[in-house]
């Protein structure tokens, strides 16, 4: 091997070790404060010198977190399945029958997904106020719709037009109904994208911030995000860094855990829908 | 095939009746709230002021402040996570050991929630004990410790950073995918000829992947255009990074002034409607011009 070649290679080593220290070492960092309790928080070691789970307890003990994390998993989920729901019966229209309107239609999906929350704000607020959700989780679960029915509406659409033709030919022939055509032929065949499109909606909801932050009064009934903002210590000045560190380990870990197992599922899912988290 | 039709539209109305609840039918609300001098203690009661909210809007410098950052910081952040997505898709493209591991961990920041993020590094800038200014001074790159979120100049380079963090992994994948489909012929062909790696790649990659990336800068444009999350989170309404979204909603909720607050709002999603419509034209005519030159 020539010194060149020795001398490329080392760098481009080099370039991969400090793409995985970028990517990886905030979430390191947060683990490391959070098992740092006292004044040992502020000292920077890179190995937590006396580990301790004590700012998780006091998160759970002194604090509604666990409420927060049960109403964020309530929210989520509801509303990720609600637009899985309708989501896949619209994508059925949109992906399988041609009608005029469609493009329409489509076009006008996409769009909603363009629209900035803000510009829903305040006819939202009247909205949840005159139907009596200020400071629900149901009220919750409805702003999140915006966010996560149209994802899921695009998402499985651009799936079900890639499925064959034949699928339905061969069923129509045998007179099937065209709801039992979508149960039984094209449900079991969106298994997968239903649980990648799902999981990735799941993470829209449950990241939501502006609605929850707006929406909601009381503690009881905030979720994750809002929890983990507005966590404050004895003085304004003085934020308990150790539990807002403990607080957002818990939140991501799971959320790691998942992206991590079905990282493939998501690629493709990112790239058909081209969705930020 | 009348039939079909009726079916389809049965199968569309729960989405499009929902969709008009929760997407049109607030969105009128809030245009038609930005021409009323409504309050958020009593939506009920307001008197129509014509455009009068808007005139105000638009003589506001607090307004004009709020959309200098915002184009500020969608130009830094989107031009940043461009630039570093297409390094990291290119290194995880080239074939190495551990090439799973690499994308597995630039799948971390993208799971991570933004509020959660704009934590962690709120923390991590810390001018007192936050590592970024411990790193900085042992490394000797700066003698002080600088007030990353506080400094009317730095705070925004900083929350910039924040996003570009969090949002690179996105644009990274989507440029991957792009890679991953290219013809591995053509590099063959390249390197017989003599090309090189940077010429190859100025000259036969980016042109092939250009699509693929529009696509990306134009959905994380789109994306930074709207930004509230992390700006809220790491520098409240300070008028330093404030955006629009930031802006307007201060004027909703926290000064209670649903008219002027709805102007704000109506104003910043004209203005991503414009961009989007000039978008999807632009690529329309363009689309047809490269189909001419074939």
């Amino acid at each position: 091997m020539t010194p060149l070649v020795l001398l490329r290679r080392f760098l481009f080593y080099a370039l991969v070790a400090a793409i995985l220290f970028y990517t990886v070492f905030p979430f390191y960092w947060a683990i490391v404060s959070s098992l740092k309790s006292g004044s040992a928080i502020f000292r920077v070691e890179f190995l937590p010198a006396a580990p301790t789970l004590e700012n998780y307890r006091a998160l759970f003990a002194e604090q509604s977190f666990a409420r927060n994390i049960v109403n964020s998993l309530f929210v989520a989920s509801v509303a990720t399945a609600i637009s899985l729901a309708l989501g896949v019966t619209a994508a059925y229209a949109l992906g399988r029958i041609k009608f005029r309107g469609r493009a329409a239609i489509l076009f006008a999906v996409l769009s909603i997904s363009m629209f900035p929350q803000i510009a829903v704000l305040s006819g939202l607020f009247e909205l949840i106020r005159a139907a009596g959700l200020y400071n629900s989780l149901t009220g919750l679960i409805f702003s999140n719709l915006i966010l996560t029915l149209p994802f899921t509406t695009w998402v499985l659409t651009a799936f079900l037009r890639e499925l064959p033709r034949e699928l339905e030919d061969s069923a129509v022939m045998d007179c099937a109904s065209s709801f039992r055509i979508m149960t039984e032929i094209f449900l079991p065949l969106m298994a997968p994208a239903l649980a990648a499109t799902g999981l990735l909606a799941f993470i829209l909801a449950w990241n939501e911030f502006l609605f929850a932050l707006t929406f909601t009064l009381s503690n009881e009934k905030r979720t994750v995000p809002v929890a983990i903002a507005l966590i404050t210590g004895a003085s304004a000045y003085e934020l308990p860094w150790g539990r807002v560190m403990a607080a957002s380990v818990i939140v991501t870990a799971p959320l790691i855990a998942l992206v991590l197992l079905l990282q493939r599922h998501i690629v493709s899912g990112l790239v058909a829908g081209a969705v930020k988290g | 095939m009348m039939a079909r039709t009726r079916l389809a539209w049965a199968y569309l109305a729960p989405l499009l009746i929902t969709l008009a609840l929760v997407a049109a039918w607030p969105l009128l609300r809030t245009i038609a709230f930005s021409l009323t001098d409504a309050n958020l203690s009593d939506l009920s009661q307001w008197q129509f002021v014509g455009l009068a909210n808007y005139a105000y809007l638009l003589s506001d410098p607090q307004w004009w402040r709020a959309v200098g950052n915002t184009l500020l910081f969608t130009l830094l952040s989107v031009g940043l996570e461009t630039i570093l997505g297409l390094v990291i898709a290119l290194t995880i493209n080239a074939h190495m050991p551990g090439r799973g591991l690499v994308r597995a961990a630039i799948l971390i920041p993208w799971a991570i929630p933004t509020v959660v993020s704009a934590k962690m590094w709120a923390w991590m800038l810390h001018d007192l004990y936050g590592v970024v200014n411990v790193l900085l001074m042992n490394l000797g790159l700066i003698d002080r410790p600088w007030a990353w979120l506080a400094d009317p100049t730095l705070s925004m380079a900083a929350v910039v950073l924040v996003d570009v963090w969090k949002a690179t992994p996105f644009m990274a994948l989507l440029i991957l995918a792009a890679l991953q489909v290219l013809p591995l012929d053509i590099y063959e062909a390249a390197r017989v000829d003599g090309i090189g790696p940077v010429k190859s790649f100025f000259h036969i990659t980016l042109p092939l992947i250009r699509p693929a990336l529009l696509i990306a800068v134009i959905f994380r444009s789109l994306d930074a255009l709207r930004v509230f999350d992390v700006i809220y989170v790491l520098t409240g309404n300070n008028e330093n990074t404030a955006t629009m979204s930031v802006y307007a909603r201060q004027q909703l909720v926290d000064f209670q002034d649903v008219g002027f607050g709805s102007t704000a709002a109506t104003c910043l999603f004209v203005i991503i409607a414009l961009i989007t419509t000039a978008v999807i034209t632009l690529g329309r005519v363009h689309v047809s011009a490269s189909g001419n030159d074939r």
